[in-house]
């Protein structure tokens, strides 16, 4: 595959290699993720899921291997990329609103010294009207239920307006509603031709949710459009790997 | 009796009963919580100062101190448990109030007396041969009784209740299942604490006992994760700080306590640098040797994938490598005969071609 | 109270310990909710070597000079802890611990070796270790105010960066943010702050002005910019109140009762402030507790009437408890206007029936609400 065939893609990932202490944690890792679709990244616990996000994003320290987006480096596309953490990794008791949290996500087109004003509020609070938090704009942010806390992220990286989003298990632990309320985001971003890359746990429901899937333990197991790639044989190399080494 | 042999003789007690119930203090994770309770000695010892009526007698500075050490502890974990104030913020909190409320007293009412804030900072270690008891018809330094009985105090603890301090220290919850109170034996590890705090106090001075209690089951937990080759290191790194830094202290002419508190954390820098287990050089010279190690193999992969050689140039490409870091990777799998220099280029050997591209490192 | 604008030491000791509350409540805020609140207390430690080196290598006691060598050991000593840290599986606290007690005891062996080698000319460095708040003059105060001043400012400057790091570091790298670097700065800021208090409250007492009138702060608002605007009010408070208290009487050390003042701020603030103050939470318990007892005792009632009468002797039995104490139920239901004595014992009101309904339905719902006896 040459680089020109690549500049399409939203996100080309070569040879990404991490290793942490003595342990790799990726290895060896090549995905192509097609434009336009809502894609999922699926496999056991300890597979390295989150962290291959971590490190396409740069956030945490690679072995080896090259990320493109849109045939761009990181640096180069960054204000094109959207990212949603895991919800346990802030401190909810923050000091802080609902509508800040989501105000959050324009910092990156704010700049440096440049104060959020009526036009950024304005802007965040249409994002929060899209996972239907509007009423609870003023409220600290402790006082969400964890599915709300989870919609507040996603209108927060709304507020980016980016082209490529990468979402940390977005459907961990929520209610109904907020499983509703994120999928219908999912659908949207789709319509508007953006790419959604997000790391997944349910095999119950990864079929039905998304167009494009990566099988990920340690290595890249399978990576294709959905029909070819969930099928058992690749599940069973996939989970049945994890389970032969003892992991 | 030498005087310089009661002051080394006095150091080495008060570091080694430090030494034994700090090892327990680094592992529970509560070096700072011993850092509140040192300096809540201060009005724990004005205020048994006061109560036996000026007298400057150890067993109720003892008591003074325990209570006050108990009192710090009970406080910071009511304020972590209300919620409002996070672990070490409650920390922070707690103690300069009560080392305030210490040197308010001190300066108040004990302006003129022995209670001078020197003593509550360097100790008066330099004293320990002057202050001498008749014991058998001995005349004995009074610190090698008081801190030789801690040091006894500690060692009986920590030896008896080894299995329970270990127990509790790396599974509290189950050794409240297995019915060993943790509670029970959480605060007679702090009421020793204090204890010890009270007796070297004396010697080395309130804030310095810190470093007794920290520094050397520091150094040592940087060295080893077995627990009696820690409480070992602990007590040894103890007496080479309370050796060298007596040694210093006298040529350079400064405070003994002082001295000894910097060779401490001189030890501690060292094995932070040099330690086989995690030192900072050691480490960095694994992850070197790791890269080059996942390189050469990714270097093989790509190599056994081709059936024709492929150029320097392209392989700088594929992996974003720059030239020198090709060269060493290659030279590292030319070492470990993953791959040989043949007419036409490198070419993996069998061996390298068995490597495969699983992720079965070491 | 007037003597605070007309006496010339205590304006400047008042100003110099308002100035140290402001930048360090300030400061102290972003400190504690980066989970670093006992940073600035090993930072303060560690500046005690840092004044003394300085005294030894440029032989002036200009305090600028011997406070520039105090935040730049603090500032060395909070790089090696983050870096052990960094490096080491050693716990935190463990690392603080370490930096914070061999930079003193350097500092302490230092500040012996000085006392020993000039006597005359001590220069008073043991001033800064509780603080000496009565040795403060106008040029210091300015001093305070250059250094307040740079770190408000560059706080003021970064705000918005120095909110998002602090409160979601993952997502700010997402952004392209510096996250290391803006830590690294505000680490530097806090050190502004400690070098303020050194000659006010000293190094061993400096961490009470970094955390108190944050915690404090913490308890009124749950608005970032509001919490900081606080804190610093309650740091210039504790400082002033604390300056006028020592000048009321010989022998009072200032350091000391700055220190004190913050921390009665701040127990006010845990206890009565609203919505976060526990007294509140100890009285919505205890109500709570009340509510629940009522619930049941109605439960009882209920289940008592649909066998036989309602009387105290009933009850008692029902409940195995004294007479006395069933009576003194059966007159809370009462008063609840749940229950209404008649002829052949009580019996449930519509508004009793009512609640015991909805007891009985939310209990089918929920059955772990409220356990049966």
């Amino acid at each position: 595959m040459t680089l020109t065939q690549t500049a399409t893609l939203p996100l080309e990932v070569r040879d990404l290699t991490v290793v942490y202490r003595e342990q790799p944690v990726l290895w060896d890792v090549d995905l192509a993720i097609p434009p336009g679709q809502l894609s999922a990244i699926v496999g056991p616990n300890g597979a390295g899921k989150s962290t291959l996000l971590k490190a396409v994003l740069g956030l945490v320290p690679r072995a080896s291997g090259q990320v493109w987006f849109f045939g761009q480096s990181l640096r180069e596309a960054r204000a094109r990329i959207g990212y949603v953490p895991q919800r346990n990794t802030v401190d909810w008791d923050f000091p802080t609103s609902v509508l800040d949290v989501v105000m959050m996500g324009l910092y990156g087109q704010l700049g440096w010294f440049r104060r959020p004003g009526k036009r950024e509020r304005e802007a965040a609070m249409h994002c929060l009207e899209q996972v239907s938090l509007q009423d609870l704009a003023h409220r600290q942010i402790a006082q969400l239920s964890g599915g709300q806390q989870q919609r507040v992220f996603l209108a927060r990286a709304l507020a980016q307006n980016a082209d490529l989003y990468f979402m940390d298990e977005p459907f961990a632990g929520v209610d109904a509603v907020t499983e509703e309320a994120i999928l219908q985001v999912l659908h949207g971003l789709k319509s508007q031709g953006k790419t959604v890359v997000v790391v997944h746990h349910d095999l119950e429901t990864v079929r039905e949710y998304f167009d494009h899937l990566t099988l990920l333990n340690v290595q890249v197991i399978a990576s294709g459009p959905m029909e070819e790639t969930f099928t058992s044989e690749n599940l069973r190399r996939t989970y049945g790997a994890k389970a032969r080494t003892g992991g | 009796m030498n005087p310089d042999l009661v002051i080394v003789t006095t150091a080495i007690l008060v570091s080694s009963a430090s030494a034994l119930v700090g090892t327990f203090l680094v592992l529970r994770r509560m070096a700072l919580l011993c850092d509140a309770i040192s300096h809540a000695v201060l009005p724990g010892i004005v205020l048994a100062y006061w109560l036996s009526g000026g007298a400057r007698a150890t067993l109720p500075a003892l008591l003074g101190a325990a209570a006050a050490g108990l009192v710090t502890v009970s406080l910071v974990e009511w304020l972590t448990r209300t919620g409002r104030v996070k672990n070490d913020a409650a920390i922070g909190i707690v103690f300069p109030a009560l080392f305030s409320l210490g040197v308010l007293a001190v300066s108040l009412y004990f302006r003129q007396v022995h209670l001078d804030l020197d003593a509550v900072l360097y100790g008066e270690i330099a004293y320990a041969p002057l202050n001498t008891l008749w014991l058998w018809g001995l005349e004995l330094p009074e610190s090698w009784l008081v801190m030789g009985l801690l040091t006894l105090l500690n060692l009986l603890f920590v030896l008896l209740f080894y299995k329970e301090l270990k127990l509790s220290t790396f599974d509290a919850g189950l050794a409240a299942s297995l019915g060993f109170a943790p509670g029970v034996l959480h605060y007679a590890l702090m009421a020793l604490v204090s204890f010890t705090a009270v007796g070297a106090f004396q010697s080395v001075g309130a804030i310095l006992i810190v470093a007794f209690l920290i520094i050397p089951p520091a150094t040592a937990y940087l060295l080893t994760r077995r627990l009696p080759t820690m409480l070992l290191l602990a007590v040894g790194v103890g007496v080479v700080a309370s050796l060298g830094g007596y040694a210093l202290a006298i040529w350079l002419d400064a405070s003994i306590a002082g001295m000894m508190a910097t060779v401490a954390g001189v030890c501690f820098a060292l094995a932070f640098l040099f330690s086989p287990l995690e030192g900072f050089l050691t480490t960095r010279l694994r992850r070197r040797r790791q890269r080059l190690e996942v390189a050469a193999r990714l270097l093989v992969a790509h190599l056994a994938h081709h059936p024709q050689p492929v150029s320097e140039q392209e392989i700088m490409a594929e992996f974003g490598w720059h030239p020198r870091f090709l060269r060493q990777a290659r030279e590292k799998a030319l070492q470990a005969g993953w791959l040989e220099a043949r007419r036409e280029g490198l070419w993996p050997t069998s061996r390298g071609r068995a490597l495969g591209q699983g992720p079965s490192v070491p | 109270m007037l003597e605070l604008f007309t006496d010339y030491t205590l304006r400047n000791v008042a100003l110099g310990s308002a100035l140290l509350g402001v930048v360090g409540g300030a400061l102290g805020t972003f400190a504690m909710l980066r989970r670093q609140s006992l940073l600035g207390d090993v930072l303060a430690h560690a500046a005690l070597p840092g004044i003394c080196l300085a005294f030894l290598l440029t032989g002036a006691k200009a305090p600028l000079v011997l406070l520039v060598g105090g935040g730049l050991a603090g500032w060395l000593a909070a790089w090696l802890a983050l870096a052990v840290l960094r490096h080491t599986r050693l716990p935190e606290d463990s690392a603080l611990g370490v930096m914070l007690s061999s930079f003193f005891g350097f500092g302490i062996a230092l500040l012996t070796f000085i006392q020993q080698r000039d006597n005359a000319n001590q220069a008073g460095l043991d001033q800064y270790i509780f603080g000496q708040a009565a040795t403060i003059v106008a040029a210091d105060v300015a001093n305070f105010a250059l250094l307040a001043g740079m770190a408000l400012a560059l706080l003021g400057l970064f705000y918005k960066e120095f909110k998002l790091t602090t409160f979601d570091p993952g997502y700010a790298q997402s952004l392209g943010l510096p996250v290391r670097g803006l830590g690294t700065l505000l680490t530097s800021l806090v050190v502004l702050a400690v070098m303020v208090g050194l000659q006010t409250v000293g190094v061993v007492l400096m961490a009470a002005m970094l955390i108190a009138p944050a915690a404090a702060a913490r308890q009124w608002t749950d608005r970032l910019g509001v919490m900081l605007a606080l804190s610093a009010l309650f740091g210039a408070l504790a400082g002033v109140s604390g300056a006028l208290i020592s000048a009321s009487r010989e022998n009072l050390p200032t350091g000391p009762l700055v220190v004190l003042a913050v921390s009665a701020i701040l127990l006010v603030s845990l206890f009565f402030a609203p919505q976060r103050g526990l007294v509140w939470d100890w009285a919505r318990t205890r109500q709570n507790r009340k509510r629940v007892h009522l619930e049941r005792l109605l439960l009882d009632a209920l289940a008592l009437l649909q066998h036989g009468p309602l009387t105290p002797q009933a009850l008692a039995q029902h409940r195995r408890e004294s007479l006395a104490a069933a009576t003194r139920h059966l007159e809370a239901l009462e008063a609840q206007g749940w229950v209404r004595p008649g002829p052949q014992g009580y019996r449930l009101t519509p508004a009793g029936q009512q609640k015991a309904l909805e007891l009985q339905m939310a209990l089918r719902s929920q059955p772990s609400v409220f356990p049966s006896p």
